[in-house]
């Protein structure tokens, strides 16, 4: 009876705990691309600490703000090809987490 | 003093030997077959006691006789009730309804004597 | 110069062009070629719809009036598809796996396939979409006006072209949107021509931007110290729009009913959103890349005064780059058609699907349509749909007179279809998300999008100055543009930052507070757990939460109290660590034996199978779904069955029991007339016995009188015994059969003879004697005896002065039929019942009979495999007599 219970328990269900190198270097690529919005959303609010009208302070040349924007927008998408490409490339199809092709 | 019987029985062997019986001890005797008429003949006939059967062709001695004792004039006639049922449930139903005496068939003769004898008697007594 | 004629010739053109193009990849795609058009760049490409005329014209009006601004709108997007993996996968996936048709349908199918959601969210569509085809309208209205104003021929007339716009594009939404009947099957040929515009619109930006940039500014340095000197140079940031604007961009992009038809809908493989999350904000980047420049430059060249909306052919035309001019309006052009086409299609599916098919079905029901009408109904119901979108936003067009400024309008679209957001997310993450929260949290944001920003934003008659001034009723706090008293926010900001923070909290209290559907629990667990449906097996991933599903739907299945038997017993086999089992495969694989004792085997298997995953769902789900209620049915139809057999079988007891009760009172009532029967003969016997024992001097006659009857009546007794010993002899089935072959017509003689002999009343009876010469096989005395007893009771009953007996003999049909009719007055219809049963005896019969003669003869007819009945309605008493010919009934 215990054995049949034992089966079903999710924790040994799944693979060992410790993977191999490249499966592991795979989840970290992974970990960073879902964190990626997160950073994106993070850049893309940095212009609210810039001066605002209220303030008084002398305001952003829009020359600047476009710079750092595109770059900022720039940087996401390449880091979002790299993500595409790397996994693409790294995918292994006993992992279940890229499934979904 | 003439004393009148009225008969109400269907089965004319029967009706005959109690005619025989009766009229040999000096009563005047009627026979009437039919259940149906029966009050009506009772009321017209005016006898001092009535021998009544159960099971009578047109309606039911029973019936005659509960119909018999709620009319005022007869309430106090007597009836002797004879059946060839003869179940204690027969009995009780008849004293229900009012029988003086009720006899099951086949009686005595001597029996049916002094039963009628009885009834006379109370009845005069009164 | 261009003239109208040429700009309305190259329109034509144009679309032709897309016609043939959507024509030619509908084509690859039916014949199988075509690989590239699943490829994840057309994926890309199409979802370039978000980028409407009004990103194409209003976003470098947009930053001529509020710099960097414009760019927010294309920022929510980039994030949400650089965070596909957290929201868009699970989407595409519910999508696909729940073949969903539209936003709403979606919706509807995650709260339990609730049609009143749908049609929510179909009216919200409607109500956002409409102004936004309208934008479209003008904006192609506004650039053709352009190019008429510089035409001498002045041939232009802006009513009638925008009717022509509108009519054009209804038709080719129709002709490449509602070809075929499965939303899901992929409109190639639609999505390959939006891909072609997408090139089309970024190609004609750059170059506009190019042109700026190297052709009027002369390269990027002095070009940024051109937007730096200009007077949109010095920027400040509003935080608030800054973020609302991203905010609302992004869930517009989730919620857009278009948006959702080129990702989810059109999806060819969820693969592709790997390559759009980069390839679709670069595709965003390259569109708002030259949109400041374009802006600086027309601020600085052009008069004051000049529509901003229109700098990016405006620009052009007044460096005389006609050619530029013309490729920009191809550029508008496309943003227009493709989001119109696709909003028509996406709209018209809804529409069609949520609101004219239900009303339709309703008014079919119970005439059995057919399917292939259906198809029909529904092709057609698409089309009237576009028709009517188109038409609306037509109207819209005409009525507001396109007057307010491009990108407010969009905005206000986009802030009433995020309404959607909260019960789209909470959809998709929250099991416990439910219809009410849904329907209560898109009411509340609905109506306050309406209160807060539509109507204020419609100038005019919309809404009364009063109420924006001073609240509805009079109350300050219910003032549209500072609820709660609160001012000095945007009134964009405010409206969107109150329209979803109540509609979000209105959805989470009404969910918590409400209690779903098994539906929609069931479809609850298929949304928030669909990557667990659907990838590949990982053994059971058991959880608790399984179980409880697992526990509720096996309740609804057994019953409550043997579900939490049977789960308690589980659970304690499994060691009783909680009051729930664990999922195990030997746990599963009871409690699918035990349901299927209830529904079936495939059922409970597709029903477990559907709550702890292992396949795509989509089908089991469907099958599940209709046979949910099919099999509660089923099983309270066994239930019924069950308890009309326990009544059927009570009352069949029942029956035996009066059966049982009835016989015992015949019995009773049987002996009681047997007891009547012997005494009365015996009453005479003893009476006349004994008078002649008793009496003295009886006469001769008397003697000899009284003994006749003493004789009579013994006889009478010793004939009664006879007849009962007879008929229990042939109740009890014991007789003996004496199987003779003679003619009916010497049994009748005999028969008569016998009945006649010695009567003392004479019956003339007559007979057709050719008739009689039909040879009988059976037990002859026995049928003699019926005769004998049928032909006495006419001599003794019959009560005519003359009295006389027909019997009349026919062969009918392989049966023997004797008719015994005598002239007298009959039996009276309400003893006519009777007279086969014992004792029976109608009228007063004293004549020697028992009242047994005629239920014995019944009996005999029976043991002869024949009948003997009661004629009606032949003037006298008449009896039929029928046997069958060659009697075949062995004797017992």
């Amino acid at each position: 009876m215990s054995d049949e219970s034992d089966k079903g328990q999710p924790s040994s269900a799944r693979p060992s705990l410790f993977l191999e190198r490249q499966s592991y270097r795979r989840r970290r690529l992974t970990d960073a691309a879902r964190l990626l919005p997160f950073l994106g959303a993070l850049l893309f609010a940095l212009p609210l600490l810039w001066p605002d009208r209220s303030s008084g302070d002398a305001a952003v040349p829009l020359s600047s703000a476009i710079f750092y924007i595109f770059v900022c927008w720039g940087a996401l998408i390449l880091i979002s090809v790299i993500f595409g490409f790397a996994a693409r490339r790294m995918r292994t199809p006993e992992d279940p987490e890229t499934g979904a092709d | 003093m003439s004393r009148k019987v009225l008969l109400i029985e269907d089965e004319p062997n029967i009706a005959e030997a109690i005619r025989f019986l009766l009229s040999r001890e000096g009563w005047q005797v009627e026979i009437h077959g039919d259940g149906s008429d029966a009050l009506e003949v009772i009321q017209g006939a005016q006898p001092d006691l009535v021998i009544l059967d159960v099971m009578l062709p047109g309606k039911n001695g029973m019936d005659i006789l509960r119909d018999l004792r709620e009319m005022e004039e007869l309430a106090s006639l007597p009836v002797l009730m004879l059946t060839a049922r003869g179940q204690s449930r027969d009995r009780e139903m008849a004293e229900n309804a009012g029988v003086s005496r009720f006899m099951t068939k086949p009686f005595s003769n001597a029996e049916v004597l002094t039963a009628v004898r009885d009834l006379h008697a109370q009845a005069t007594q009164m | 110069m261009t003239t109208v004629n040429v700009l309305i010739l190259v329109c034509l053109g144009y679309v032709v062009f897309l016609f043939a193009v959507a024509f030619a990849a509908d084509r690859m795609a039916a014949a199988g070629r075509g690989k590239w058009l699943r490829s994840p760049l057309i994926y890309t490409l199409s979802l370039s719809i978000y980028c409407t005329a009004w990103t194409f014209y209003g976003a470098v009006g947009n930053a001529a009036r509020s710099g960097l601004e414009f760019v927010t709108i294309y920022l929510g997007p980039t994030l949400v598809m650089v965070s596909w993996w957290w929201g868009l996968r699970k989407l595409v996936r519910v999508g696909r796996s729940q073949r969903v048709t539209s936003i709403a349908d979606l919706l509807s199918s995650r709260y339990g396939k609730s049609n009143t959601l749908a049609v929510c969210v179909t009216i919200l569509a409607v109500l956002g979409g409409t102004p936004y085809i309208a934008l479209q309208l003008q904006s192609i209205t506004l650039s053709f006006s352009i190019f008429a104003e510089a035409d001498p021929s002045g041939l232009y007339r802006e009513g009638s072209s925008v009717f022509w716009v509108a009519a054009g594009l209804a038709v080719f939404a129709i002709l490449f949107g509602t070809r075929n009947l499965d939303v899901n099957e992929r409109h190639h040929g639609v999505v390959t021509a939006i891909a072609v515009e997408a090139i089309v619109k970024l190609f004609a930006l750059i170059a506009v931007g190019v042109f700026v940039v190297w052709g009027i500014a002369g390269g990027i340095g002095p070009m940024m110290e051109r937007i730096d000197a200009s007077e949109i140079g010095q920027w400040h940031v509003d935080a608030g729009r800054w973020t609302t604007f991203i905010f609302l961009s992004a869930a517009a992009f989730i919620c857009l009913p278009r948006m959702f038809q080129v990702m989810v809908v059109e999806n060819d493989d969820e693969s592709h959103l790997r390559t759009a999350a980069w390839a679709f904000p670069l595709y965003l980047l390259l569109m708002s890349l030259f949109v400041v420049p374009i802006a600086v430059v027309g601020l600085d060249l052009l008069p004051e005064g000049a529509n901003p909306d229109l700098f990016v052919l405006t620009v052009p035309l007044s460096q005389g780059n006609d050619w530029l001019a013309m490729l920009s309006f191809i550029g508008g052009f496309s943003s227009a058609t493709s989001m119109v086409i696709v909003t028509a299609m996406a709209l018209s599916t809804m529409v069609s699907n949520h609101v004219v098919m239900p009303i339709w079905l309703n008014t079919q029901e119970g005439t059995g349509s057919v399917s292939g009408d259906v198809r029909n109904i529904v092709l057609m119901a698409r089309r009237v749909s576009i028709a009517v979108v188109m038409a609306l936003g037509f109207f819209y067009y005409r009525l507001s007179g396109g007057g307010a400024a491009l990108a407010s309008i969009g905005l206000i679209a986009f802030a009433g279809i995020s309404q959607i957001l909260p019960a789209l997310v909470g959809g998709l993450f929250w099991r416990g998300a439910t219809r009410t929260g849904a329907l209560v949290g898109l009411t509340v944001g609905f109506v306050l999008w309406i209160y807060t920003l539509l109507l204020p934003g419609m100038s005019g008659a919309s809404m009364p100055e009063s109420v924006l001034q001073n609240g509805l009723f009079g109350i300050s706090w219910l003032r549209p543009q500072a609820l709660f008293g609160i001012e000095g926010i945007d009134p964009m900001v405010h409206s969107v930052m109150w329209s979803l923070l109540l509609n979000t909290i209105a959805f989470c209290v009404a969910s918590l507070l409400s209690f779903p559907s098994p539906l929609e629990r069931l479809q609850g667990a298929q949304f928030v757990n669909v990557f667990d449906h659907s990838v590949a097996p990982r053994g059971w991933s058991g959880s608790v939460a399984q179980s409880e599903d697992l526990m509720i739907m096996t309740q609804r299945i057994l019953g409550t109290g043997p579900a939490q038997e049977f789960f308690q017993a589980e659970a304690e086999k499994q060691g009783g660590r909680s009051h729930l089992p664990e999922p195990t495969p030997a746990f599963l694989g009871r409690l699918e034996r035990e349901l299927s004792g209830s529904v079936g085997t495939a059922t409970a298997h597709a029903m477990i199978g559907q709550i702890v995953g292992g396949s795509s769902v989509s089908v089991e789900d469907l099958l599940a779904v209709a046979d949910e209620s099919a099999q509660l049915l089923e099983y309270s139809s066994q239930l019924e069955v069950k308890s009309s057999e326990l009544s059927r079988t009570a009352r069949q007891l029942r029956e035996a029991n009066a059966k049982l009760t009835q016989v015992s009172a015949q019995k009773d009532n049987f002996l009681s007339q047997v007891s009547h029967e012997l005494r009365t003969p015996m009453t005479s016997i003893r009476a006349f016995s004994e008078i002649m024992r008793d009496t003295e001097g009886l006469s001769r006659d008397e003697q000899t009188r009284y003994a006749t009857i003493i004789h009579d009546e013994a006889l009478r007794l010793t004939r009664l015994l006879d007849d009962l010993l007879d008929l229990s002899v042939l109740e009890n089935g014991q007789v003996n059969l004496n199987l003779g072959d003679d003619s009916l017509r010497s049994v009748l003689d005999r028969a008569v003879s016998s009945a006649l002999a010695g009567a003392g009343r004479k019956i003339s009876v007559r007979r057709a004697r050719a008739a009689e010469r039909i040879v009988l096989h059976t037990d002859l005395d026995r049928l003699g005896q019926v005769f004998i007893n049928l032909i006495s009771n006419a001599q003794k009953y019959c009560d005519a002065d003359e009295p006389v007996l027909t019997i009349s003999a026919y062969d009918v049909g392989g049966r023997v039929i004797i008719d015994f009719i005598d002239n007298g007055s009959g039996i009276p219809p309400g003893a006519r019942s009777m007279v086969f049963e014992k004792f029976a005896r109608v009228g007063g019969d004293k004549a020697g009979g028992a009242g047994l003669g005629l239920a014995i003869c019944r009996e005999i007819m029976q043991r002869l495999g024949g009948e003997i009945s009661y004629l009606p309605g032949q003037g006298g008493a008449a009896f039929r007599v029928s046997l069958p010919l060659a009697h075949r009934q062995a004797a017992q």
